[in-house]
């Protein structure tokens, strides 16, 4: 089995706060190689805290089990740190299907303290999932999960999750 | 050399690893349910960094313990921490003023640890570099909204100010790990940090009205071990599980 196909074949471990989307399409999993008998998958987390990295990695290992691999590592990388930026067009649009907004924006950051401590920094002007209003409003930067911020749309009456940028 | 980087290890990791479990303690306890939820997320990425960087350090370390053996098996004289964050978690000023003075710091610590030599490090510290923006968001907005709030949330904060000035200087304090691990080009140059740190905390909390106290900052000890008595305290109920029951797993 190649590199592509094991790649293929992890598109079946899904984040588990996430499910319609997959570890691969996430960015979650960076490479797949061979060293003698085993396979090497490197992985990188998305939030240093994230508790779903320890199940994705156990489905990982079950799936590649199951399919005939015995030695598995499994090899944690910290660099280059994971961004949603990464994702495609496809994925972000798996999030709208599943009533997430998905980042809006790059997390590319340019520096400067003002954006930290002003109350009016810009915000970026997320579009509601289930009606694409524009008219929303961010309620907490903070959701239920780490990747997730929580807003409310003044159109539809909705409150819904957004994929941060990050 | 391979001590130094442990130690080091261990001074990033501390940080993190009892500022976490402070700020965990208001979960179901938060003021609105936002902010439980905010402070939640926020103490999970600071212990989630606390375990990378002990990772790293039980590995440098070499004596096959793990990230959960210096977590809970080693006492508080062993603990590498700033005194700042090992205070009791006070009340929700107190909270957010400690973690805005903890956050400016750490933020312009990653900043300069992303580019560390040590790979590790940087690549770790930039990883949680992206979890400071936002946390620093968080803290100085409440620091503005409290301190240039009611008659009530002003005396609160002001409060909190007063009683944490004291202990702020401890983060800037080098000493001979810090700069050996600076020359070597792995560590961050506090110094540098400093009037960073001054300038954007003298910013906010002169626009939220509250008063930077003269008197010196003066409690120190943490990296080596002397701690207030509140750590010992904290650690007896985060390790009691553990050392209850070792090696259990769930």
């Amino acid at each position: 089995m190649s590199g592509a196909e094991v790649l293929d074949l992890l598109r079946n471990v899904k984040d588990p706060e996430i499910p319609m989307i997959d570890v691969v399409e996430l960015g979650i999993v960076r490479d797949v190689s061979f060293e003698n008998d085993a396979v090497r998958v490197d992985v990188t987390p998305t939030y240093s805290g994230c508790p779903a990295m320890q199940v994705i990695e156990r489905d990982i290992v079950a799936t590649l089990r199951s399919h005939g691999f015995e030695n598995i590592v499994v090899n944690t990388i910290y660099s280059p740190a994971w961004t949603t930026d990464w994702l495609s067009e496809e994925t972000r649009q798996k999030f709208r299907d599943y009533g997430i907004a998905p980042p809006t924006g790059a997390a590319s950051y340019a520096g400067g303290i003002a954006e930290l401590v002003s109350l009016r920094r810009a915000r970026p002007t997320i579009e509601c999932p289930f009606c694409r209003s524009v008219n929303t409003v961010e309620k907490s930067e903070f959701g239920s999960t780490a990747c997730k911020s929580i807003h409310f749309c003044n159109s539809c009456h909705q409150p819904f999750d957004h994929f941060k940028a990050f | 050399m391979t001590d130094n980087l442990f130690q080091y290890l261990l001074r990033l990791g501390d940080d993190r690893l009892v500022l976490g479990h402070r700020l965990s303690e208001w979960c179901g306890h938060g003021p609105i349910l936002e902010e439980d939820i905010a402070l939640a997320n926020i103490a999970l990425d600071l212990i989630g960094q606390a375990t990378l960087y002990l990772k790293l350090g039980a590995e440098t370390e070499g004596k096959g313990r793990s990230e959960d053996d210096l977590a809970y098996f080693r006492d508080a004289i062993e603990y590498r921490n700033v005194q700042m964050v090992e205070l009791p978690k006070g009340d929700y000023a107190f909270t957010t003023v400690r973690q805005f003075f903890f956050d400016v710091f750490s933020y312009h610590l990653l900043e300069q640890l992303q580019s560390s030599r040590n790979s590790e490090i940087a690549g770790i510290a930039a990883k949680g570099f992206k979890e400071v923006r936002y946390h620093v968001r968080h803290s100085s907005e409440w620091v503005l909204r409290m301190g240039d709030g009611t008659e009530e949330s002003h005396s609160r904060a002001q409060k909190a100010v007063s009683e944490l000035w004291r202990f702020t200087a401890e983060m800037f304090q080098a000493d001979a790990v810090d700069r050996a691990m600076k020359d070597e080009g792995i560590g961050a140059d506090l110094d540098a940090i400093k009037p960073k740190w001054d300038s954007v905390v003298t910013d906010v909390l002169n626009r939220a009205t509250l008063a930077i106290p003269s008197d010196p900052p003066a409690m120190t000890g943490g990296r080596r071990g002397r701690h207030t008595e509140h750590l010992g305290h904290m650690l007896s109920e985060m390790q009691i599980v553990a050392r209850s029951h070792p090696g259990a797993e769930w």
